[in-house]
């Protein structure tokens, strides 16, 4: 009895099954953890049935690699604060877009020293394989250069770049393609490999910070389905399946990144966002009112229903445990306080309700924009925190804004809205934000940490004395 | 139905399942969600661990196979140990105060 033949394929079947079931119990908090438990299941299978196969003989390599990549994963896994997910998931896009493209650099090699088994087919794969590798393992770089601010955060850009890149991915598929056709001639491989990395530089550098997590996704899509691609070449269907469920997760996220922003795929990768608003208009001084924490506390402490609209720059400024303390003393005081997370709040899809989860704020507490809007005209006050473009009245009312038709948290809508921020300079982006001057918002300036923990103090001070 | 057909279905099929099911995850888990497929996709392991544990390997084969059982490990090592720790966060209630 061969044992690749009969019990292989049932644990390759296995191991499927467990991936599918992972992401279907991401679907809720309650389940999702099991999730997790049964992909590591799913992973040890597929590892363990593979070391069985019997073309499997030499282990050391294979040991020393998995004690040296283990040694190296736990410490990325526990180390790593929440602020910089968004960073370690690009490093580890490109992590696992380059370990496909070097599979099929060596399937590739193999191949052409056998001299066989590179059918036509086996080598679309393999193109299509190492192409999305290669240029995702530098795009990913690049992003990943670009969130941990190694790399200028402004889109870089430069007359006729769309053509640039374009003749790019044009060459590494026409050679691609050549390839295809005439595999033996290996002297083309590094001209093609050459050219997909460059190209997954070219493609990062006109895309802003802002655009991050659209294109944090669709990387997320793209190694994914290299991956998928491997499938193929090794025939192998466990694989096809993982990677096209990554492939097609990146991809939904990639939507829901862009419908957020309202913007097109085609916008967000050859648009260059945030070179618009170096023209805006610098607006003339505008009457502005502003109080202090004192006041502010006061404020919140009267009200009944308190929205939080909190953004990146909340973050940044570590101000989520003072936030939460708030949260708590007001909660204490009678005064219903949710938040409301806009979809490309934080720097990847779903990050800022991680950042909120890390600082013990209940999960049903955070709420997505949909749900919020129709009843922010009931909320007493809107206080938005390190927030700007997201609660933007002028993306519904001025059709010319850079980001007009973006859907926006409707924080104009309630009774009050204070801002925090550290001045009434326009933000990163750049663009005038009318909510400020309305005759009921109120500005809070300084530092969001600083002033969160003035009102701590002062509702703890209130609390005491009632 | 050759090979090369056989997987072009497997793929349309696990792709729209993957649709149905990424579809339903709630915003809320959209970064876990992003860290365990990416912690998934590190199942290239296997195409990894056939190129570097082959009888007759070139040394180039082996190092390449080296490199990606590697990053590979690496992948699905910190991917589900920070979904884990990531998710450990989202609590329904206030914890108990002391």
């Amino acid at each position: 009895m061969n044992i690749d033949n009969t019990l292989l394929p049932v644990i390759y079947m296995l191991a499927a099954m467990s991936f599918i079931l992972a992401i279907k119990w991401m679907n809720s908090p309650a389940t999702a953890r099991r999730g997790v438990i049964i992909g590591e299941i799913g992973m040890i299978l597929a590892i363990a049935g593979t070391l069985l196969r019997f073309e499997v003989v030499n282990y050391q390599w294979i040991l020393v690699a998995f004690v040296l990549g283990t040694a190296a994963g736990i410490p990325i896994a526990y180390i790593m604060p929440m602020t910089a997910v968004p960073q370690r998931t690009a490093f580890s896009h490109a992590c696992g877009a380059l370990a496909s493209a070097l599979i099929g650099t060596a399937e590739y090699y193999k191949g052409v020293h056998l001299g066989s088994g590179l059918t036509s087919t086996t080598m679309i794969a393999l193109i299509i394989e190492m192409l999305l590798g290669f240029l995702t393992f530098t795009a990913s770089l690049m992003a990943f250069g670009k969130l941990q601010e190694v790399l200028p955060q402004r889109p870089i850009t430069y007359k006729g770049q769309n053509f640039v890149n374009l003749g790019v991915f044009a060459a590494a598929a026409g050679i691609g393609l050549t390839l295809i056709i005439a595999p033996e001639r290996a002297v083309l491989f590094p001209i093609f490999a050459s050219l997909a990395l460059l190209f997954g530089v070219l493609l990062i550098i006109p895309i802003g910070g802002a655009d991050m997590p659209t294109v944090i996704a669709l990387l997320n899509s793209y190694a994914g389905l290299s991956a998928s691609a491997m499938g193929f070449v090794l025939n192998n269907k466990m694989l096809i399946v993982a990677g096209a469920l990554d492939g097609s997760s990146g991809f939904i996220l990639a939507i829901i990144m862009c419908r957020a922003m309202n913007r097109s795929f085609s916008n967000v990768l050859f648009g260059a966002f945030g070179q618009l608003q170096t023209t805006a208009t610098t607006s003339e001084a505008r009457p502005y009112r502003s109080a202090s924490p004192e006041e502010a506390a006061q404020i919140l402490d009267a009200a009944r229903t308190v929205v939080v609209i909190p953004g990146y720059g909340m973050a940044v400024a570590q101000a989520q445990h003072k936030l939460k303390e708030m949260f708590e003393l007001l909660g204490k005081r009678g005064v219903n306080v949710e938040f409301a997370i806009h979809p490309v709040a934080g720097r990847m899809p779903g990050h800022m309700n991680v950042l909120l989860a890390e600082a013990d704020v209940p999960y049903d507490k955070l709420r997505e924009m949909d749900d919020v809007n129709p009843e922010m005209p009931n909320a007493d006050v809107a206080l938005i925190i390190g927030a700007n473009d997201v609660v933007n009245p002028g993306a519904e009312t001025d059709p010319k804004s850079p980001i007009a038709g973006m859907p926006i948290i409707q924080a104009y809508k309630a009774r009050t809205v204070m801002v925090i921020k550290r001045s009434m300079n326009p933000g990163f982006a750049g663009i005038d934000n009318d909510l400020y001057y309305m005759p009921n918002t109120i500005m809070l300036f300084g530092d969001a940490k600083a002033f969160l923990s003035s009102i701590v103090k002062e509702l703890a001070a209130v609390s005491r004395a009632a | 139905m050759g090979q090369y057909e056989f997987d072009l279905w497997v793929f349309m099929l696990a792709a729209f399942l993957g649709f149905q099911l990424i579809r339903g995850v709630s915003p809320l888990l959209h970064t876990p969600l992003m860290s365990l497929t990416n912690a998934i996709s590190a199942i290239a392991v296997v195409g990894a661990i056939l190129i570097t544990g082959e009888k007759d390997a070139s040394l180039l084969s082996r190092l390449l196979g080296f490199t990606a059982v590697f990053l590979a490990v690496l992948n699905a090592v910190s991917g589900y140990l920070i979904t884990d720790r990531m998710l450990k966060m989202f609590k329904r209630k206030e914890p108990e105060k002391r």
